[in-house]
């Protein structure tokens, strides 16, 4: 018995070997950095080094939590998540049907690549093709658009009111097309006989996508939608940080948990504040991906993600 | 689904105005960088641009050492990151498909649940820093966050169980095959479309990837393409104030124009390369959610 655990050791001893690469990338991207987490309760001093700097208890979450700041990125990034979820989900499912009805293949392919482009064009450049449009100076909507209908110019990059309408259709316009392909691919699975079964029974359109599409669609829409929750802590940095050219007048509105730390971290030094409200973060996002995937697998194990 | 040729009509014209909103926006940057400064202080950036210009172009062309330079960056990084992550991704994913393979279950949870929870930017940025001292070199570029992605094994994995058959490898085996010869003889051979959508993906994240640069590196040397457009962003000056710019003076600097040109010129690879990877981009996200 032992010499076969030993001869099965060795047969797949090359296997362990090729997983240890990445296993030990992952120990250094992921693992330490998790035990790093416990500098959110200490007072760095670099001098000290990280391990021998003093404790400080929860002093840091205090200072954190006394500011609105804590509420705001808190507010900011659970709001926009949630928006961003439910609007990507029914505008996504829709263009998914739609784009099963164009029968043309070549017209098809064309309008998927069309809509998967922005998905593969980085934040910093869509950031350059907002500006073209709101530029204070010479931005297209303040020198054509609101000419043409003679209104005062607007200075978008200082307003705070325009800007979770131009976030949305941003996120919008850069990931509807993922999401779409995503659920086309589910419903050209759909089998066809229950759509002939539906017509035979003189279904219309309207009650074929309702009582044949969406309930097919059901696992992969609670499983993209149990993505999103999952890290409803989380935000989009690039959307937060360059959209808005990280304007200090838009904070109120465009503040979020992430651009919070890496400003906190990288432009204020602030090492307490920002791994503080990281440590927050990573908590508190693990708490709800944990109990959002167990809701789940509660009505139905095979929508879980594990 | 049983299709009518009114829903159709109405599938057209929603999802073509959609596709219209896209290009629009690339349009608007290309006319307006080939604008005159002047006509855009009077009319701003515009769709009919009234005078035509080459300006801009010119001047990036007297900074062209520093745009370059970024360029090789990224092309370097693009490459090595895209071939050396994906070779750790797939030889990480395979061992995780073979379900007689002992502790294979611990194994997949550690990669797993890297996807679940992290220490965030904190935490990486001073082990990063402290441990590795990645700051400034161009390890910061290729090494953070993107070289091996969970999500990205656990692709490949899927991809393993479903696509080669059990039997196979049980035959190669009975044969007397070692791991080795089985994975290079049998499987290798086999994984050809998710070493292509892998390394599309890979590839893609390497290039657009500007994250890295703005927390690793203040030396604007090791500027990737992106790095070098995030900078210029809140400094239009840029280019005209690093040591590489050559003769170039700020007075002179037609800067909305050139704030376009450089965005063309950053978007131009990614645009022109898109037609030949569409396909197999599109397929590669269909392969749709992934498990752990």
């Amino acid at each position: 018995m032992k010499k076969s655990k030993f001869e099965r050791f060795r047969r797949f001893l090359p296997l362990y070997i090729m997983f240890l690469p990445a296993g030990i990338y992952f120990f250094i991207n992921n693992y330490l950095p998790m035990g790093g987490l416990v500098i959110a309760f200490k007072k760095i001093n670099f001098n000290l080094g990280i391990w021998k700097s003093p404790w400080v208890g929860l002093k840091n979450f205090e200072y954190l939590f006394k500011t609105s700041d804590a509420w705001i990125i808190t507010r900011n990034t659970l709001f926009y998540n949630v928006l961003f979820i439910a609007l990507n989900t029914v505008v996504c499912v829709a263009l998914a049907i739609l784009l099963n009805e164009i029968r043309n293949k070549m017209a098809k392919n064309l309008l998927q690549s069309i809509l998967m482009l922005p998905y593969l064009i980085s934040m910093v450049i869509i950031s350059y093709l907002v500006y073209g449009f709101l530029s204070g100076e010479s931005g297209f909507i303040n020198n054509t658009v609101l000419k043409a209908f003679d209104m005062e110019k607007i200075s978008w990059y200082a307003q705070e009111k325009y800007w979770p309408f131009i976030l949305t259709f941003v996120q919008l316009w850069k990931n509807c097309g993922y999401l779409s392909i995503v659920y086309f691919s589910a419903v050209v699975g759909i089998d066809p006989t229950y759509y002939e079964a539906a017509a035979l029974d003189g279904a219309t359109k309207w009650q074929q996508i309702r009582h044949v599409v969406l309930p097919e669609l059901t696992s992969v829409i609670t499983i993209m939608v149990l993505l999103g929750v999952s890290k409803i802590f989380y935000s989009d940095f690039g959307l937060f940080y360059q959209v808005p050219m990280n304007a200090g007048a838009l904070y109120n509105v465009t503040n979020t948990i992430d651009v919070y730390v890496y400003n906190a971290l990288l432009s204020v030094g602030n090492i307490s504040m920002s791994s503080a409200a990281g440590f927050y973060q990573s908590v508190v996002g693990f708490a709800v991906v944990i109990l959002a995937n167990w809701m789940v697998k509660r009505r139905n194990p095979d929508n879980a993600l594990f | 689904m049983i299709k009518s040729r009114k829903m159709e009509v109405f599938a057209y014209i929603v999802i073509g105005l959609i596709g219209i909103s896209i290009i629009l926006p690339f349009l608007l940057l290309l006319m307006s960088s080939f604008t005159d400064e002047i006509s855009i202080t009077r009319n701003g950036y515009s769709f009919f641009p009234k005078e035509f210009s080459l300006n801009a172009y010119a001047y990036l062309g007297k900074s062209s050492a520093t745009i370059v330079r970024a360029y090789l960056v990224s092309i370097f990084v693009t490459v090595v990151g895209t071939v050396w992550g994906l070779v750790m991704t797939v030889l990480c994913a395979y061992p995780l498909s073979r379900r007689e393979l002992p502790g294979r279950k611990v194994m997949n949870f550690y990669v797993f649940f890297t996807m679940l929870f992290n220490g965030g930017l904190v935490p990486t940025y001073l082990t990063y820093t402290q441990y590795f001292h990645i700051k400034n070199t161009i390890w910061a570029l290729l090494v953070p966050n993107i070289l091996v992605q969970a999500y990205n094994v656990m692709l490949a994995k899927t991809f393993f169980q479903t696509s080669i058959p059990v039997e196979v490898l049980e035959a190669a085996r009975v044969d007397g095959a070692r791991e080795t010869t089985i994975f290079g003889k049998v499987v290798l051979p086999l994984a050809k479309p998710i070493f292509a959508t892998l390394g599309l993906f890979i590839s893609v994240t390497y290039w657009n990837d500007w994250t890295n640069g703005l927390i690793y590196l203040t030396d604007s040397k090791l500027f990737s393409l992106q790095n070098l457009l995030n900078r210029m962003t809140s400094n239009i000056q840029f280019l005209s104030s690093t040591s590489l710019g050559g003769n170039v003076t700020a007075a002179d600097l037609p800067s909305q124009t050139v704030r376009m040109a450089i965005a063309i010129i950053g978007v131009v690879p990614m645009l022109a390369a898109y037609p030949f990877f569409q396909k197999y981009f599109v397929k590669g996200i269909a392969l749709g959610a992934v498990k752990g």
